[in-house]
């Protein structure tokens, strides 16, 4: 018996305690918005915030977040109709394209955010780098990031911009 | 837009509850009552093949394509609503199901007569042949960037001019007045005289019962409202809260999960299986022998290698079972190949070879390389690429009673459900699919092995099974782009003028005009040769055009350095015959600021690739430090014919860009004993957000035949940036992908 608490919900399993929490999520208790990809903490589909921290889900293992607050994607809006800032801004920015990675993307912005809320191009890049995007759409993510943390002019292409350019 | 003369049958059908659906008929006065039964539900009516109008005055687009991240659903619906003269509040999309009457003949029609002036009288018997045609190869596919220069402009738009007029009609019976008193707008059909307006929906039972227009009128641009907009995609909301449903989320009673493992060297059959160990394990149900098989399809002819699955109450338990398997597989003459035996027998396949099958033969090609001045040499190649799509391989099967129910996400859905029917010797009408979101396709998603393997294993346990392959299944049993090597010789006068273009390079691929190129030479000799290997083939995003860009669009670089001229004002200089492909590359120069120097350790390279009827140039910057290499800015130009939505051309450009780049930089599949080497993406590896350039987009709507968007910006970018490299360190690249230390 292992007792963890999913987005304010405390589950009790009975299950391996070496089952990864990714499948426990997905297959245990059908929180499918987090995404298997690659089953070794490389490409990020499967981040989670343990504690508020970014987790990969994948290679977590469940004993090892016994009595921990973990937080999805299914839990990222503050209430239900409502959307969190960076879901806003992913939709306003157009990011996802397939949407595979973007819960994992989302979710590790979101622990960017929580403690660092006006991050730098560099900060961004450090807290992301973990989240393979195989569309793409990294120029994108990190605008989005930027919109949601409430920062604006930080395109230093912008000045080129014409009426139909684009920054990736 | 183009000079097609748009003219398809029409046919309406109304159904139960007293809605309308419509399609681009089979022939003339069909009632799609087939269809109908597919599709309509209780207050829906078919309007067309690709529309249903609901009692709401809800326009549906049915769109007979996969969402594998292009968006093409909105993308297809904008297309519609435009002729439709619809609401865009009240227009939505669904994905049309896996059953032959959604078969892509607008795909067939666009591949025989693409952007062609063809007679009036013809179009009616290439429509019966098309149709004939596309249903007969089960030909239901999304790829070759096809969806909205094909489906979209000979099947969406033409679907929504025949409805409007059709609604124009049954609003001036109904309210007698001439048809051209009648206006559409919103989703609404008006009549200003009497001040009368009602919605679509009032007369869709009318509708329903008219025999549609053969040849109805189409906009052009001047009168687009939607067309040309960047819409929001109606399916991003669900990929930001986790709701998104793709394969891998499908769920059904009594299910269990499965993971595969197949001949690594792609042929050969299981010798031993020692499962003890994995049998052992709590939660395994069974091991599964998976025979080799071959199937036949409209994409072609495949065979996969015998594999083995391990089916368990979980997939981690599946996935230890596995791990635990001791499986020998038998030694077979591909058991010692290797990358470097691959490419030592293109390079003999090339020297040795007698004759050379022929691309391009124009002029005195070996005179003129006798007679140059300067004789240039260059050698390129490029490896194996798998395409890694983030959402590894899976289906869910369910095989009782002679009838099998699979969820999987595909390119292909008709040809999937196929070759399932035919790997479990069924009847085609006794298999159902499900097609899914996909989490990415690139071109992986058009081979059935996955859902073959998912069907076999479901009939062997009697209970529904979700195949889940490891992430190094998917690296390693993909169908790879090919590995090619591409040998050029290039003939100049002592003004640099050239005057001849030799390339050799080993075997061919689709599309056949990827290794030809835009600049005008006097003497032009293109050629490949045969040189088979055993590593599975597969379509990788554009293609043949991934790598015949990186080699034609380096050596006309080498050229023009040789020359002693600056490579774009000598690309330039090439193509004052293609005004299009000029425009393209003097917009990517200018956004890119080419003629402002850059300071020491920085260089720029620009290329040029018409792919998938879309021009698409790119300039690359970007910084050597110390044998470090970053990159600072891409600068892209298309010229698509005429963007649908602007901002999903962009995205689409943005994402071709970022996956040629991963594949310059990091892609890299090598061969040892047979098989693959790499596994996961810590060596297999991809760009990340801190590699990843700012990239600037730009549009050229030039009106001309609309090309495709997801496969376009990928072509250019490696020899773009290889380029760059030489501009900014005098090395040059030949080989991909990019050393980690350029010196």
């Amino acid at each position: 018996m292992t007792s963890v608490t999913v987005n304010g919900v405390k589950e009790t399993l009975e299950i391996d305690p070496d089952t990864p929490l990714l499948w426990v999520l997905r297959e245990q208790l059908n929180l499918t918005g987090t995404k298997f990809g690659c089953g070794i903490a490389q490409c990020g589909a499967c981040t989670v915030l343990v504690d508020g921290d970014a987790v990969r889900s994948c290679v977590t293992p469940l004993s090892a977040v016994t009595g921990k607050n973990i937080s999805t994607i299914e839990g990222l809006a503050p209430s239900p109709g409502e959307l969190h800032s960076l879901q806003k801004a992913w939709i306003d920015q157009q990011v996802p394209q397939c949407g595979y990675c973007q819960s994992g993307q989302l979710m590790s912005a979101a622990a960017l955010l929580q403690k660092n809320p006006s991050p730098s191009d560099s900060d961004i890049d450090d807290a992301m780098s973990g989240n393979i995007c195989r569309c793409g759409m990294y120029g994108r993510i990190r605008r989005a990031i930027k919109s949601a943390s409430g920062v604006e002019h930080f395109e230093p292409a912008a000045e080129v911009a014409s009426e139909d350019s684009s920054h990736g | 837009m183009g000079k097609w003369t748009r003219r398809s049958f029409i046919t309406a059908g109304v159904v139960a509850g007293g809605g309308l659906l419509i399609g681009v008929a089979i022939r003339p006065g069909n009632r799609s009552t087939e269809l109908a039964k597919y599709l309509a539900r209780d207050g829906e009516s078919f309007l067309h093949t690709w529309v249903k109008l609901d009692q709401n005055n809800i326009v549906t687009a049915i769109v007979p394509h996969s969402e594998m991240g292009q968006g093409v659903g909105t993308a297809l619906a904008q297309m519609l609503a435009e002729e439709l003269d619809a609401d865009w509040s009240l227009v939505k999309y669904e994905e049309a199901p896996a059953v032959r009457e959604f078969a892509n003949y607008p795909i067939i029609k666009g591949m025989f007569v693409g952007n062609t002036n063809v007679p009036d009288f013809v179009v009616p018997t290439i429509d019966g042949a098309l149709i004939r045609t596309a249903k007969a190869l089960d030909l239901q596919i999304t790829g070759g960037s096809s969806s909205i220069r094909m489906t979209g402009e000979f099947g969406m738009r033409v679907a929504g001019a025949a409805v409007k007029e059709m609604l124009r009609d049954a609003a001036a019976t109904k309210w007698q007045v001439p048809v051209d008193e009648i206006r559409t707008e919103n989703s609404h059909l008006i009549h200003v005289k009497s001040g009368r307006q009602i919605p679509y929906s009032d007369v869709a039972q009318a509708v329903s019962n008219m025999v549609p227009p053969a040849s109805p009128k189409l906009k052009t641009a001047d009168d687009f409202k939607i067309i040309g907009k960047s819409v929001a995609r109606f399916d991003l909301p669900s990929k930001v809260d986790g709701t998104a449903l793709f394969a891998i989320d499908v769920k059904l009673p009594d299910m269990l999960y499965a993971t595969v493992q197949r001949a690594p060297s792609f042929t050969g059959q299981i010798e031993t299986i020692t499962d003890e160990l994995s049998r052992s394990i709590k939660g395994v149900v069974d091991i599964v022998r998976l025979p080799s098989t071959t199937v036949s399809s409209a994409l072609g002819s495949f065979s996969f290698a015998d594999s083995v699955a391990v089916v368990a109450d979980s997939f981690w338990t599946a996935k230890k079972g596995m791990d635990l398997l001791d499986v020998r597989w038998e030694s077979t003459k591909h058991s010692q190949v290797s990358s470097n035996v691959i490419f030592n027998q293109f390079e003999r396949d090339i020297d040795e070879a007698l004759e050379r099958e022929i691309d391009v033969s124009e002029g005195d090609t070996a005179g003129s390389l006798m007679d140059a001045d300067i004789v240039i040499e260059a050698d390129y190649r490029v490896p194996y690429l798998a395409h890694t799509c983030m959402e590894p391989l899976n289906a869910t099967a369910k095989v009782i009673d002679g009838y099998c129910e699979i969820w999987v996400g595909c390119q292909s859905p008709l040809s999937f459900r196929k070759s399932v029917a035919d790997a479990l010797g069924f009847e085609l009408e006794k298999v159902t699919l499900h097609n899914c979101l996909m989490g990415g396709g690139f071109g992986r998603k058009s081979r059935p092995d996955y859902a073959i393997q998912a069907a076999q294993i479901a009939l062997k346990v009697g209970r529904p099974v979700q195949l889940i392959w490891t992430r190094e299944e998917d690296v390693r049993q993909d169908f790879y782009r090919p590995a090619i090597l591409s040998k050029f010789r290039g003939g100049l006068d002592t003004k640099g003028n050239l005057s001849a273009w030799h390339n050799t390079y080993v075997d061919k691929h689709e599309p056949h005009e990827a290794a030809q190129i835009p600049y005008k030479v006097p003497s032009m000799d293109i050629g490949h040769v045969s040189s088979p290997t055993h590593i599975p083939f597969g379509a990788w995003r554009s293609v043949a055009h991934s790598h015949h860009g990186f080699f034609t669009e380096s050596f006309i670089d080498e050229v023009a350095v040789a020359a002693g001229q600056d490579p774009y004002e000598y690309r330039l200089d090439r193509l004052k015959h293609l005004p299009r492909q000029f425009a393209v590359l003097k917009k990517a120069a200018l956004m890119a600021n080419w003629a402002k120097e850059l300071p020491k350790g920085r260089g720029r390279g620009i290329s040029l690739q018409t792919s998938f009827g879309s021009i698409v140039a790119e300039v690359v910057e970007v910084t050597v430090n110390e044998g470090k290499l970053s990159i600072d800015r891409v600068v892209a130009v298309v010229d698509p014919g005429y963007a649908i939505s602007p901002d999903g051309m962009k995205a689409q450009i943005e994402s071709g860009i970022i996956y040629g780049l991963s594949a310059a930089l990091n892609g890299e599949i090598t061969i040892e004993n047979g098989a693959v080497k790499q596994s996961n993406f810590h060596d297999y590896s991809c760009i990340r957000m801190k590699d990843s350039p700012a990239i600037e987009t730009y549009i050229i709507n030039s009106g001309e035949a609309l090309g495709g968007a997801g496969e376009p910006g990928t072509p250019p970018i490696a020899a773009a940036l290889t380029n760059a490299i030489y501009d900014a360190t005098g090395n040059r690249i030949r080989q991909l992908p990019v050393p980690d230390i350029i010196l």
